[in-house]
């Protein structure tokens, strides 16, 4: 509503664009050329929103960059679950880019990612269904005009597509609030003895962490109203390389980093790190190591990347070397000061030590940890 | 003028089995022509019989190979989305004749496949022969080197059509074309165009599947124009899509002649043997490929509306696990699989929408589920049944009515079975299955503990039915004509060629749970002669275990044990005759295999419950126990044993005498150990003792002691952690001096205590605890310590 005028930003001005601000250009492309039919209140078809998340070639030649690297199937149900006004679920381990596939497919949707709900312990029902204007509510009483709609609540009016994000933190009671608008597509407002009826289009993406299930376990009746998708750490080294590497791209770009050759080497060696610490063995399945209390994510990884790249760009060389990162991937292994130090330096001599062509981390890490 | 119609099907594929069916109907043919070995055409008409239900297959096989190897044999499989045997079943309810007209199994079966010698492949190629060229269903998933590759596209023809129309994967693409489709017209002439158009472009296939392709359309052709000859006016062929043109195209009949002429051949035999749909699933062996039978099954028999039944059915079997699924979840999973099937492009969703949409509503994202649907449903295991007509042999007969009479069906699932041999049938069911063991169809797997000799009357047996089974049991057919003749003169093969004890042992103990009593002699007389002359005491310990559970359990069998006692009793003796040269001058390694040896023995005679073999064996036990000769891991060892029954009273001396100053430290140690192996718990009971280990530890030089640590390591980390917590505590009482306030229970083993026991009241408790053990009391005025005695030994 009063958001769309902020949608004209130039991209230099924020620190982040939303989604449907940076790839503006590539949903329009996509939308001219895009003649499937499109489910009501869609801005694109659903084919056009899976070659949006999945990347791929259009008519006239221009690219369109993956956004999501990884099971095609999986965006295909995700794209068939919001198409048939189902609300979808993803679920996932810390940094398997659930906010991420949900903030994309928002975008590409309705255009619009921003209708979000932040699921915290503290999460009014307010942030779900609506909340007054206190001042206005004294003064002429219950109004429309006093009325202040959650992020749900416009969805459901322009038909868009609504965001939770990590809805098990959420308090049981706020979640049961979701039930109505889920089954019913209907937010009564007794108050004012009214309703809001959701339009076509209306749909909800919500995000759950799979490590802290049972925070606040989702009931089964909230549950049966999702489709649920789980989102899959990267299946193989180069897969999770080539994630990592196209982020860091990104990411560098976005924060004006000085141009650096982000080594692919070094993002290689960062990734196996997290794989094989992750995973409890190492990459040629002949040594059993301890995994750390640590998620090891690739967002995790991209992030020891970027800041590496920021360290070479400022204070080192201009090269992202083992220095560079070594200091990151100590901070994201070592969560636990007591036990995890234990199993990074286990890790550091029985396993980085015995290979030659890793001196020189072998060397950087012994500095900082 | 004749007819010919050729129907191009894909093996084991519901939407061709629909055409086929449909096209036949309105062919009307006189004569119908099946891909398969023409040597089965006898036995066709049994397909007709109600009795046979798909999944089944034929099976031909050749006469035996040499020595025990399987004879050759090759399976054509069926189920009944197979459009091959829907088109028999046409010709059946209409009376027709049916032919095969492949090439003919005695010549398969006698030309092993150059350049893959190894029987497993050759039975591959053979078995999957029929779904080889039209099942595409290997996406790739060897991606190795170019010419893997190149090789690959060569067997998958089809592949090259599914990519010109966009598919990656070639099964998909048949799917949505062929098998997918509705009603509508005949598919089969463009399949035959397609084939055409394909077969000039293929590439070359390599020679030795060429010149094989060839002489089987050779063949086909041949049984063509045989067909028509015998006047025959309409006449449909039911083949695999890819040999449509050739069976189409016109060759000159003595060309078809000279291709197969002077083939290899053997004596082959054909019949039915059910099949399961596990076997159609698998790609190696038997298998053929079939990726989701149980799929295939649903969509063929499924009356409309297949996505809604087949996930009702998911939902039904979660339902059965306790998985709460609702009508409102395959609702939603109803239209997610056609949103997806909308999304892909395709017709009607597939196992692959229909797959996705229950991960994600039915199960919620979890994979365990799904893995049920996939076991259950997708696969679907079911066993085919055959009619009683078939032809078999003697000992598959014979095996039928023993499965008949015992109610014991075969099935293809894994099932569990309790025995309680204490019940007629189910010790008939228990010997029979042992029975089978002993011919090598282990359709039954005995539970972990049968073989341990602790069960008693109760078995437990794993039971799953496969059908190579068939085969093994016509090879075992040249033993007898019934499973017991059979296992009695193969038992009694296998005592002849038996070259250790053991061996003849395990075969006498088979025997006995088999109940083949016609055997037994033959192998006991094997088993006395080979005692009598292995000079090797280890061999002669190693026998006795397997005897003497036999003979002790042979009465829960109602076996008759009477030749077994005499040789145990001839073992015995032999035993202690032998075992105290054997025990002299051993070294670390031969003095622990010993002694594991001593331990399975004792308890072999020990469990004999013969006084007479209980006293030689413990005599003979207590002279290297005192002999210095002995190892000290021995002779510790056995002074425990004779502890426990009670043989010695003077084991403080020898345990002192052991761990003296005089020994050296390492003997030391190993006597400990081996005095202390098996059990600890005898430290935390008895204090003296503890008193004796202790005060030898702690007087030892601080060179020696370490000389002595790690062998001390090895026998207390053997004990249990609160154990040796337990030993450790006492430990530090016995330091302090310190009585022990806090265990007014005392001990049994003569360390004094300072509660007074009232002999006449402990009475009435202890005469109730011996009469449940089953011991005489003594008379009651012998006292607290014979009680004490008997209780020990009851702990025996």
């Amino acid at each position: 509503m009063t958001r769309s005028e902020s949608g004209a930003t130039p991209e230099a001005a924020v620190l982040r664009p939303h989604a449907e601000q940076q790839y503006a250009a590539e949903l329009a492309r996509l939308a001219e050329h895009d003649d499937r039919p499109r489910p009501p209140g869609w801005r694109l078809s659903p084919w056009a929103v899976t070659t949006y998340l999945l990347g791929g070639e259009l008519p006239d030649g221009s690219a369109v960059t993956p956004k999501y690297v990884g099971p095609r199937r999986l965006m295909e149900v995700a794209v068939a679950t919001l198409a048939t006004d189902r609300a979808l679920l993803l679920l996932g381990v810390p940094g398997t880019a659930k906010t991420w596939v949900s903030e994309h497919l928002a975008a590409a949707v309705s255009g619009d990612s921003t209708l979000l709900v932040q699921g915290t312990a503290g999460t009014p029902e307010e942030a779900v269904r609506y909340g007054w204007n206190y001042a206005r509510l004294l003064a002429e009483g219950p109004s429309t005009a006093a009325l202040v709609p959650s992020p749900l609540m416009r969805a459901m009016r322009t038909g868009a597509v609504a965001r939770i994000e990590e809805l098990t933190r959420m308090p049981s009671d706020v979640q049961d609030a979701l039930i109505t608008i889920l089954s019913e597509k209907t937010l009564p407002v007794p108050e004012l003895d009214t309703e809001v009826q959701a339009v076509p289009g209306f749909t909800v993406i919500a995000t759950a962490n799979d490590r802290d299930r049972g925070v606040n376990e989702l009931s089964s009746a909230l549950r049966r109203r999702f489709n649920t998708v789980v989102l899959p750490l990267p299946a193989g080294v180069d897969e999770e390389v080539d994630i990592v590497a196209r982020r860091v791209d990104q990411l560098g770009r976005a924060l004006t980093l000085p141009e650096t050759p982000a080594g692919l080497a070094e993002i290689r060696r960062v990734v196996t790190v997290f794989r094989e610490l992750r995973s409890g063995r190492t990459v040629d399945g002949r040594t059993t190591v301890k995994s750390p209390s640590g998620t090891l994510s690739t967002a995790e990884a991209i992030s020891v990347i970027t800041s590496g790249i920021a360290l070479a760009a400022h204070f080192g060389d201009g090269v992202l070397r083992a220095a560079d990162v070594a200091g990151g991937i100590v901070g994201a292994v070592v969560q636990d000061p007591a036990s995890d130090r234990v199993i990074w330096q286990e890790y550091l001599e029985t396993v980085v030590r015995e290979r030659p062509e890793w001196r020189d981390f072998y060397r950087a890490c012994r500095e900082v940890s | 003028m004749a007819q010919v119609e050729v129907f191009g099907i894909r093996h084991h594929g519901p939407g061709s089995a629909r055409a086929v069916r449909r096209a036949l109907a309105e062919f009307k043919p006189d004569a119908v022509l099946i891909e398969g070995p023409p040597e089965a055409d006898a036995i066709v008409a049994l397909a007709a019989d109600p009795a046979m239900v798909p999944p089944v297959a034929l099976l031909a096989y050749g006469p035996p190979a040499e020595g025990e190897g399987r004879p050759p044999a090759a399976f054509w499989p069926f189920a009944a989305f197979s459009p091959e045997w829907q088109a028999i079943r046409h010709a059946a309810d209409t009376g027709v004749p049916v032919r095969f007209c492949d090439l003919p199994a005695a010549h398969q079966l006698a030309t092993p496949e150059e350049g893959e010698g190894n029987e497993e492949a050759e039975e591959a190629g053979e078995a999957g022969e029929p779904a080889e060229p039209e099942a595409p269903a290997e996406p790739a998933e060897s991606a190795g080197p170019a010419e893997e590759v190149a090789e690959q596209v060569r067997f998958d023809p089809l592949g090259w059509l599914a990519e010109a129309a966009g598919y990656d994967d070639a099964e998909r693409w048949w799917d949505d074309v062929v098998e997918h489709r509705g009603e509508g017209p005949s598919p089969f002439p463009a399949i035959a165009e397609a084939m055409t158009a394909l077969r000039e472009h293929a590439p070359e296939q390599p020679p030795h599947v060429r010149l094989r392709e060839e002489r089987r359309e050779a063949h086909m052709r041949r049984t063509l124009r045989r067909t028509l000859r015998e006047g025959f006016e309409r006449v449909a062929v039911v083949c695999g899509a890819w040999h449509v043109p050739a069976l189409l195209a016109r060759v000159p009949a003595n060309r078809d002649d000279q291709t197969l002429r002077g083939l290899p051949k053997i004596k082959v035999s054909t019949t039915w043997v059910p099949w399961t749909h596990g076997r159609l699933a698998q790609r190696s062996g038997y298998g053929a490929g079939v990726r989701a039978p149980g799929w295939y099954h649903h969509l063929f028999a499924a009356p409309g509306r297949p996505i809604e039944r087949w996930l009702t059915d998911a939902a039904r079997l979660l339902r059965e696990e306790d998985l709460h699924v609702s009508s409102a979840h395959v609702i939603e999973a109803v239209r997610l699989a056609d949103a997806l099937a909308a999304l892909r492009g395709r017709p009607l969703a597939g196992l692959d929408e229909v797959t996705e949409a229950a991960r994600a509503v039915l199960c919620e994202g979890a994979d365990p589920p799904l893995e049920l649907i996939h076991e259950r449903m997708v696969v679907g295991e079911r066993l085919g049944e055959v009619p009683d007509g078939t032809p078999m042999v003697p000992l598959q007969r014979d095996l039928q009515a023993e499965q008949r009479r015992l109610r014991l069906k075969p099935a293809a699932l894994e099932r569990e079975q309790e025995l309680d041999l204490r019940k007629p049938i189910d010790l008939d069911r228990s010997r029979l299955l042992h029975r089978l063991r002993l011919l090598g169809v282990p359709w039954g797997v005995p539970g972990p503990r049968n073989g341990s000799g602790k069960g008693t009357f109760r078995e437990t047996w794993t039971l799953c039915w496969r059908p190579e089974f068939d085969v093994d049991l016509i090879e075992a057919g040249a033993w007898g004509t019934t499973v017991r003749d059979a296992a009695t003169a193969r038992a009694a093969a296998r005592a002849a060629g038996a070259t250790t004890l053991a061996d003849l042992t395990s075969v006498a103990e088979d025997c006995l749970l088999a109940d083949l009593g016609d055997a037994l002699p033959a192998v006991m007389r094997a088993l006395a002669d080979r005692a009598a002359t292995d000079a090797d005491v280890a061999h002669l310990m190693d026998a006795l275990p397997a005897l003497v559970r036999a003979l002790r359990y042979g009465d829960v069998r109602s076996t008759g044990v009477g030749p077994l006692g005499t040789v145990v009793d001839g073992l015995v003796v032999r035993i202690c005759v032998g075992l105290p040269p054997a025990l002299a001058g051993l070294d670390d390694d031969a003095a622990r295999a010993a002694l594991e040896r001593i331990d399975t023995v004792h308890a072999a005679v020990s469990l004999l419950g013969r006084d007479d073999h209980l006293d030689r064996w413990l005599g003979t036990l207590a002279g290297p126990a005192g002999s210095d000769r002995a190892h000290g891991l021995v002779a510790g060892r056995l002074t425990r044993l004779l502890l426990d029954a009670g043989r010695v009273t003077d084991v403080e001396d020898r345990m002192a005498r052991a761990v003296s100053v005089g020994e050296p430290p390492a003997r030391a140690a190993a006597w400990v150990e081996g005095f202390l192996s098996g059990g600890g718990l005898v430290l935390v009971h008895d204090d003296a003792l503890l008193r004796l280990v202790d005060g030898w530890l702690a007087g030892l030089p601080s060179n020696a002691f370490t000389d002595v640590l790690p062998l001390l390591r090895r026998t207390f980390g053997a004990y249990p952690a609160p154990l040796r917590r337990a030993v450790g505590e006492r430990a530090r009482g016995l330091g302090r001096g310190a009585s022990r306030p806090d265990r007014p229970d005392g001990d049994a083993d003569g360390d004094p205590i300072d509660v007074p026991v009232d002999a006449d009241r402990a009475l009435a408790a202890v005469r109730t605890v011996a009469t449940v053990l089953g011991f005489a009391f003594p008379a009651a005025d012998q006292g607290r310590t014979g009680t004490d005695h008997d209780m020990r030994g009851a702990d025996e």
